[in-house]
């Protein structure tokens, strides 16, 4: 294993194929740091502001489950407006493919098996698309390093992030991974399918848990195009909260809706 | 039968309490409550007079629906409850009260229970419920059917590796309240909730059981079902004066429900076998959704629906929908407001009618919505059930104000 690994390196000499490697190795470092959290909830209060500075504010639950092999699975419950209360989403995330997404619709007690074809849209007429929000998995980009430069006063890798799913929103995103705190992002910024600036989203308030694992305590994300602004709060993180397997079925959902 | 209804409820909720009772909730580090209220206006107005005396062509009404919910011992046990009450400004037999849910529920890591007064949902296709069968329509409520009485059961669901099996035994089985004198949408003659007979000389506390199998493959969601007991759906019969008879029948029921998603496209199929000594029949929906999502980056979604319609009944189906295509547009916006719009049209294959609806909505602030909606019947045939309903075509305001 050892030979085979100083042999990938040799083979890495060329410039090119050593800029590709170190994007990706700093996007899987990003992904180790923050394994082993099992399972995760949080409370979020999400912030719209249009152009002309008119906000309104919902309130969801998350539920997040670590999945090894496969991608995360996550369940998410609206709590406001109080028109869609009781709403919520089953997501299992897979590293390759199109994930499995789940709508509960309270009002008939109705489980509906949903297309996460449409990821570049909006969510719940946010700045944030759904695939802003989905687990991010290594596996969904490729990845080019463009050089290290000092971001808030960190030491940062700037990457360029090129969605491997044709059906993205975007033809790339950039990325700043902050090398002094263990890979945590420190902002992003989305570029349309015309390759122009869309949206910037910053991280904001970081708190670590466990000793280990970074959160954000607010995204901003701002819409360069349109002028909206849309701010994520998150509340209440707890970890490794006991969850299991069948904490993220059809009956969970059902009941986190009910 | 009210009374019958009432002392359900009672049973249930004297229940509810003893188990509380029992789980010392007081002991309890944290019980969660939830409370949600909706306040409905709606106004419907009937774009032609009635055929029948004493219909009215404009229509008032205030709904109420308070929900809450219980959870504790870290969300294992919980009592959930929402009740639904309309007063009706022309017809009182559309003012009513019902229990939709108020059950105690249980969860373990193997398997959940619950007793009590609950809504279960079955399916996939959008312009006919075939299999959807435990609850009973409220039929005063919507004509789509949507709207759903609450059913008393007890109810297991039994997780496992091979699917979900849910189990249901269901003690009694509430009768449809059909529109009265003033109403719209009726027969000519009024049908009074008591006027229908259950089969023979069995009562309304003739049980009913049924039982569903779920599950998921990749792309593929399935479930197959069976119900034995009480139909939901009364049997009709039109005499030679056009009076219209009808009683429930002892039915046996086994349904399947199917979808596939791949991509953008959802292919949805339900089909039943529905049994009774006087009428045997199958009844079949297929058909597909195609959504063209984000349009232009605008945040417009699209989807169009279609599917076929099938019943062996014929033109005694009381759904109307025999040998039908249903052709249909969902616009969802994705804005702040969460407006939508969904469009469509059941056409009859051998031109004896089409029957119109489109229901739009948009929130206003954060606890204000309204919703638009209109149904229309459009040159209906003598030998179609609906010829009863043909001048009951209308449309209808609703303001809805949540807290």
């Amino acid at each position: 294993m050892k030979i085979l690994i100083m042999l990938f390196i040799t083979l890495g000499a060329s410039p090119l194929w050593a800029q590709t490697n170190q994007g990706l190795e700093i996007a899987k470092k990003a992904d180790a740091a923050d394994l082993g959290f099992e399972s995760s909830q949080v409370k979020l209060k999400m912030i719209l502001k249009n152009k002309h500075g008119q906000e309104s504010t919902r309130l969801l639950e998350t539920k997040t489950l670590e999945q090894v092999v496969d991608g995360d699975k996550s369940l998410i419950v609206f709590n406001s407006p109080r028109d869609v209360k009781g709403t919520a989403t089953l997501t299992f995330t897979h590293k390759e493919g199109s994930d499995d997404q789940w709508l509960f619709l309270p009002a008939i007690n109705r489980v509906k098996r949903i297309s996460s074809d449409n990821k570049s849209g909006p969510f719940m007429g946010s700045e944030f698309a759904y695939e802003d929000l989905s687990s991010q998995e290594v596996e969904k980009y490729t990845y080019e390093f463009i050089k290290n430069e000092k971001y808030n006063g960190f030491n940062c890798a700037l990457i360029s992030q090129d969605p491997v799913d044709p059906k993205s929103g975007y033809t790339k995103r950039l990325v700043w991974y902050n090398l002094d705190q263990d890979y945590r992002l420190e902002k992003t910024e989305f570029f349309d399918r015309k390759n122009t600036l869309l949206k910037t989203l910053t991280y904001k308030d970081y708190e670590q848990y466990l000793d280990k694992h970074w959160r954000a305590g607010s995204f901003v994300m701002v819409n360069h195009q349109t002028g909206k602004e849309t701010t994520l709060i998150f509340e209440d993180y707890t970890f490794k909260t006991g969850l299991a397997e069948e904490d993220f079925s059809q009956n969970s959902l059902k009941r986190a809706g009910s | 039968m009210r009374t019958h209804r009432l002392w359900y409820s009672l049973l249930v909720l004297s229940l509810a309490l003893m188990v509380i009772g029992s789980t010392n909730l007081n002991g309890q580090k944290t019980v969660e409550k939830d409370f949600k209220l909706e306040l409905q206006l709606e106004n419907r107005l009937f774009f032609n007079d009635g055929l029948y005396q004493g219909q009215a062509r404009n229509h008032f009404s205030v709904a109420l629906q308070p929900e809450f919910g219980l959870e504790w011992d870290e969300g294992r046990q919980s009592i959930v409850g929402n009740l639904f009450f309309r007063w009706d400004q022309q017809d009182s037999r559309r003012t009513h009260f019902d229990v939709r849910e108020l059950y105690y529920q249980q969860v373990s890591d193997k398997w959940e229970w619950s007793v009590g007064l609950k809504k279960i949902f079955w399916g996939v296709t959008e312009s006919a419920h075939l299999v959807d069968i435990i609850n009973q329509t409220d039929q005063v409520e919507g004509f789509d059917g949507e709207q759903k009485l609450g059913q008393p059961m007890f109810h297991a669901s039994i997780p496992s590796k091979r699917g979900t099996f849910d189990l249901f035994y269901l003690p009694y089985t509430p009768r449809r309240q059909f529109p009265g004198e003033a109403g719209r949408l009726r027969f000519p003659q009024e049908i009074a909730k008591n006027d229908v007979d259950v089969d023979s000389k069995l009562d309304s506390f003739y049980p009913s059981f049924a039982v569903r199998w779920s599950h998921y493959f990749g792309a593929v969601d399935v479930g197959v079902s069976n119900f034995y007991g009480i139909g939901r759906e009364p049997l009709f019969k039109v005499g030679s004066a056009a009076e219209v008879t009808a009683f429930y029948p002892i039915i046996n029921q086994t349904g399947l429900d199917l979808q596939v998603t791949s991509g953008p496209i959802l292919w949805k199929l339900e089909s039943i076998y529905r049994y009774a000594e006087e009428q045997d029949f199958a009844a079949l929906a297929v058909g597909l959704e195609y959504t063209f999502g984000n349009i232009a980056s605008s945040g417009l979604d699209i989807g169009i629906l279609g599917e076929y319609l099938y019943d062996s009944r014929g033109a005694l189906a009381l759904s109307n929908l025999a040998n039908d295509l249903f052709l249909g547009a969902r616009f969802a916006l994705n804005d702040t407001q969460g407006s939508e719009l969904l469009a469509g049209a059941v056409i009859d294959l051998k031109g004896k009618g089409t029957f119109i609806s489109a229901e739009g909505s948009r929130r206003f602030g954060d606890n204000w919505k309204i919703s638009l909606e209109s149904r229309i019947f459009s040159n209906i045939k003598q030998d179609q059930l609906a010829f009863f309903f043909r001048e009951d075509s209308f449309v209808l305001l609703k303001v809805s104000r949540f807290f």
